[in-house]
């Protein structure tokens, strides 16, 4: 039942044009489902934020959609919008704008009061305090909160793969399973950790180059 | 003509008075310090005069025009010096140009000139964290100054550092307001700081605060050094700690 690592090894090489047809096609869901999330997230964040009756009107809904399981409503998806990428990406935005939201909305409400302040007494617009207060300010937890949600993006897209689907690593990963294939399952588990690894580390490069004031702090 | 004109502002929370009927006078080029006792209503009369917080009663007029609980009109500096700090020392001082509406180039070469008169000359690339106590306190200084030329009210901006790097800014202080001319009004606790840099004291005390004693200091901005090892520094002190004492009881 567990395969020498050897044998998954050689899996991983045999497979790797198979794996990597697939691993393109999750990596372009979870890509654009992280995208959008993060656009959905940043924009419930910044209304959230500027309005204090929609913080008090999403903020149930936006808990709620994370309160039901994703594996639970993959199918649904699936049945609404079919087998393509669509249902995919859509269950990837759900799982990754929470934590985009609720860092950056941490992070806007967390600003000295102060500085806001001073920043209306120079005469600066609500846009202005926003630019140069707020939204600088939030980054540390915005980039808290991508690091978070880029490794659920990949995990999101093999989920979603699994119950239904032409391509993807989600979708190989049934078809190794049903042929008891576990050498190749394992090279494929193997090869989506790698993934989320690389990707949470490209977030982190992103995070120092957004933020080069932190490199003089040490 | 005074510049800034504080007229019979009180302001209450609560029912509890803060303030009372205050009236502070501030002319082109002078050096005014408000001095009290801390929670004396000092920050609240600070935030009237910077548009935060409007006054119950009264007006806070700046050259013939009233401004009461209008922001963007006077400068301020507080103790907490607030430079951003993912911004680059030249963009927190030119912060208030752009947010005037200049475009950040054309702010940054308005700064630029100044580095070098304020100290800070070198460090116009690097972030706040790489300065110390006191040319953090002299970069906001300078971002005060850039965003109004003409008046600026200073909450005890001094009062974080240490003895030596405060008696270095002084002294400083003293020099470089000889050549911007800002008019300042400096609300402050440090008896000496008052009569080292100013031309006229207010003092503040009573529950709720009122202007209790005005002290003009002869010497204005032409003090000799060790200004405060002399007997008028003495006097003058006397005079405000009696001041200070007198409406305690």
């Amino acid at each position: 039942m567990l395969p020498s690592p050897i044998k998954v090894v050689k899996a991983f090489v045999d497979d790797f044009p198979t794996l990597m047809l697939h691993l393109k096609v999750t990596l372009i869901e979870a890509v654009a489902g992280l995208s959008f999330g993060v656009l959905l997230g940043f924009i419930v964040a910044v209304l959230m934020d500027a309005c204090m009756v929609l913080d008090k009107a999403l903020h149930p809904i936006i808990i709620l959609t994370q309160t039901v399981p994703t594996v639970a409503i993959a199918p649904l998806l699936v049945l609404w919008f079919g087998y393509d990428m669509l249902p995919k990406i859509i269950l990837i935005v759900v799982t990754t704008f929470f934590p985009i939201a609720v860092g950056l909305l941490e992070g806007f409400k967390s600003v000295d009061k102060d500085e806001i302040n001073l920043m209306k007494a120079m005469g600066a617009s609500k846009l202005q305090i926003f630019i140069h207060i707020k939204l600088p300010g939030a980054m540390g937890q915005f980039f808290a909160g991508l690091k978070i949600s880029a490794s659920y993006a990949v995990v999101g897209a093999v989920i979603s793969e699994w119950l239904g689907g032409f391509q993807g690593l989600g979708v190989y990963m049934t078809r190794v399973k049903n042929a008891f294939a576990f050498d190749k399952m394992f090279a494929v588990i193997f090869l989506i950790s790698i993934v989320s690894l690389l990707v949470m580390k490209l977030v982190e490069l992103l995070h120092r180059k957004a933020m080069p004031w932190l490199k003089e702090d040490r | 003509m005074s510049l800034l004109i504080v007229k019979n502002v009180s302001k209450a929370f609560d029912q509890n008075k803060i303030i009372d009927n205050i009236n502070i006078e501030l002319k082109k080029g002078e050096i005014v310090s408000l001095l009290g006792t801390s929670g004396g209503g000092k920050t609240t009369l600070f935030n009237i005069i910077a548009g935060l917080q409007t006054a119950d009663q009264g007006q806070v007029i700046l050259d013939g025009v009233d401004i009461t609980g209008v922001t963007g009109k006077v400068s301020y500096m507080l103790q907490k010096d607030m430079l951003l700090p993912y911004k680059s020392v030249i963009d927190n001082v030119a912060l208030p140009l752009v947010i005037k509406g200049m475009k950040k180039k054309e702010a940054r070469q308005k700064a630029l000139p100044y580095f070098k008169q304020f100290g800070l000359e070198g460090y116009e690339n690097k972030y706040p964290t790489a300065l110390s106590g006191g040319m953090r306190q002299r970069a906001a200084f300078l971002r005060t100054y850039l965003f109004s030329e003409s008046v600026a009210i200073l909450d005890e901006p001094f009062s974080a550092l240490d003895m030596l790097t405060k008696a270095q800014l002084h002294s400083w202080y003293m020099d470089i307001m000889k050549d911007i001319k800002l008019s300042t009004l400096f609300v402050t606790h440090d008896i000496d700081e008052a009569i080292m840099l100013s031309d006229r004291i207010y003092v503040l005390s009573g529950k709720p605060g009122t202007i209790t004693h005005e002290i003009v200091i002869r010497e204005g901005s032409k003090k000799p050094k060790a200004f405060n090892l002399t007997p008028e520094f003495l006097s003058y002190k006397q005079q405000i700690v009696e001041a200070l004492e007198g409406s305690l009881t």
